[in-house]
């Protein structure tokens, strides 16, 4: 596994959501290694352990790579208050993504999405011709990227906590249509614990190959600390594995929820 | 012109004093991918234990102001799987390598400190003071008698230097590195993690799921410097310093207190380059104040 360490060039910074910022960074080596459901580890200015985020989206051509993320505190918000042109401390990429080459060509792939966990799927789906995307929300006002998965998905369904768009409903209600309709080849998810767990037991009660991303606070980010493990089920055996360097993309039914 | 930064502690030359932490940098093949790792004094690896050891159940990691707590318990594969597969490669690089050695029982400590000294390890760093781990009530580290106890029986196993890594959570941290020192011990490194504790006010529960765990990173440096400092007054074989270790100037202040070497660990999380930018530090201060050993400032400080 190869990465990069060094400051970056914050290109293009926006808002997406109250909270949710997406910041475009030009590095050139770390977009050409980089893939999709790996993770970028950022220094928020002034404090001792970096935040890890995942890569939405990857620009080989431009060498960029694109993050987004959620101000939950006083770290992201260090992070969040970048300004374009300016550098930021990133290690990238880093973990292992989602395994998109073992789909089959032509198969239909669902993509399903918890809040800050919707960004790491975006550049997922852009892998695959027959995309649904199944992108679950608290309410109107938190809504990210969905006219962007609009354009690489055939299909997308939102669904949010209060009803104020889409469906009301958790994102598992959409998804067991879609499992329902037989030919689904993999489901790749990432978002709360909680919702990645019935995500989880769906894909194996409908047979169908499923990953999900986990989420642990970080040390290292590169595997050396052993600071962010999951419970992981291999060979028979539990396991704490590290998010970080063996995952933070696992295979569902591996994951001890 | 190239500065000569070699030290030697317990007998052992590290071609430059700055020695990546025990628990920091596991078996060095997680940063190879940045530097080449001969560029490193040395490599204190993770803490092996005779048999693989799962740890302790997640979140292990929280941030502290200008710092970190960490509950990981020592999660390894075992010392065997260290000897056959981190260990070799490790050598492969050319690193001074410390194996660092933990256990629950006298004979966990002497049954893996005999194994190792069958091997090409350069010095075996004794970890008698886990804060993470729980041992029946008996933690090795906090008494004269513990760890007096652990040092003999693994000094009577191995020929190789041995080094004893010293816990802060004591009341006289110099009674303790004296009584190791009696029973043998080459050199002694400090200090381990303070133990800490953070609550979640909203949920109420400890921001680690151990409850408390080891406290390290810029904030505990005053501590560090002030105990290197007595314990390199009070026993006569080699300190090795270390805690919130960050910048060459720290590295100089903790050899002015008394370490021939320091190690570094949560600094390596903030910048995986700081060990490196801290060699260069040291090396362009030597040039600067017209050193050509670094031993010249061990232990120089002026007390008032």
């Amino acid at each position: 596994m190869s990465y990069r360490c060094g400051e970056y060039k914050l290109l293009k910074k926006t808002a997406l959501a109250e909270n949710i910022y997406s910041f475009t960074i030009e590095c050139p080596e770390a977009a050409e290694l980089a893939r999709c459901g790996q993770f970028v580890h950022i220094l928020a200015p002034g404090f001792t352990l970096r935040r890890p985020i995942s890569v939405c989206e990857i620009d080989r051509k431009a060498g960029t790579l694109r993050v987004v993320f959620l101000v939950k505190g006083e770290g992201t918000k260090a992070i969040s208050r970048i300004n374009e042109g300016e550098y930021l401390d990133m290690i990238a990429p880093l973990g292992n993504g989602y395994s998109v080459s073992s789909v089959s060509a032509g198969g239909r792939v669902i993509v399903v999405g918890g809040g800050i966990g919707v960004p790491p799927l975006l550049q997922t789906a852009k892998h695959f011709d027959n995309v649904t995307a199944v992108l679950g929300f608290r309410s109107y006002g938190n809504i990210i990227l969905a006219d962007e998965f609009r354009k690489v998905c055939r299909d997308v369904t939102i669904c949010t906590d209060d009803g104020s768009v889409g469906e009301k409903a958790i994102v598992t209600v959409p998804l067991k249509r879609e499992l329902e309709k037989g030919d689904a080849s993999a489901v790749f998810a990432c978002g709360p614990t909680r919702m990645l767990n019935a995500v989880a037991d769906m894909a194996k009660e409908y047979g169908v190959f499923c990953e999900v991303s986990l989420e642990e606070r970080m040390g290292c980010g590169v595997g050396a600390c052993v600071g962010c493990v999951a419970r992981i089920s291999r060979n028979g055996e539990e396991k704490l594995l590290r998010v970080c360097k063996d995952g933070p993309v696992f295979n569902a039914e591996e994951v001890l929820f | 012109m190239s500065k000569d930064l070699s030290v030697k502690v317990a007998g052992v030359t590290f071609p430059n004093p700055v020695i990546a932490a025990s628990g920091t940098y596991g078996f060095g093949e997680d940063y190879a991918p940045l530097y080449p790792l001969s560029r490193l004094g040395g490599i204190s690896c993770k803490g092996t234990t005779i048999r693989e050891k799962a740890g302790n159940l997640p979140p292990r990691i929280a941030e502290t102001t200008a710092g970190m707590l960490n509950s990981v318990g020592l999660q390894n594969p075992g010392v065997d799987v260290f000897i056959s597969k981190y260990l070799p490669e490790l050598k492969k690089n050319g690193n001074v390598i410390i194996a660092n050695l933990a256990g629950a029982t006298i004979e966990d400590y002497t049954a893996a400190a005999a194994k190792l000294d069958a091997t090409d390890v350069d010095m075996i760093e004794l970890n008698i003071s886990c804060p993470n781990v729980k041992q029946g009530g008996a933690t090795w580290g906090t008494t004269c008698e513990g760890a007096a106890s652990v040092t003999r029986a693994v000094r009577a196993v191995t020929k190789k230097p041995v080094m004893v890594k010293l816990t802060p959570n004591v009341t006289n941290i110099t009674e303790i590195a004296k009584a190791v020192e009696a029973e043998g011990a080459d050199c002694v490194s400090l200090i381990n993690t303070l133990l800490g504790m953070r609550i979640d006010i909203k949920t109420r529960r400890p921001v680690l799921r151990n409850n408390v765990g080891g406290f390290s990173g810029p904030a505990v440096f005053p501590v560090a410097v002030r105990m290197v400092w007595q314990v390199a007054n009070a026993v006569n074989v080699d300190v090795v310093g270390m805690g919130g270790i960050t910048t060459a100037e720290d590295a100089i202040e903790m050899m002015m207190a008394g370490a021939k070497a320091v190690q570094m660990g949560t600094a390596i999380f903030t910048d995986p380059f700081a060990p490196l930018k801290v060699i260069d530090g040291l090396e362009r201060y030597m040039t600067e104040n017209g050193i050509d050993d670094l031993s010249e400032i061990v232990g120089s400080v002026k007390p008032w």
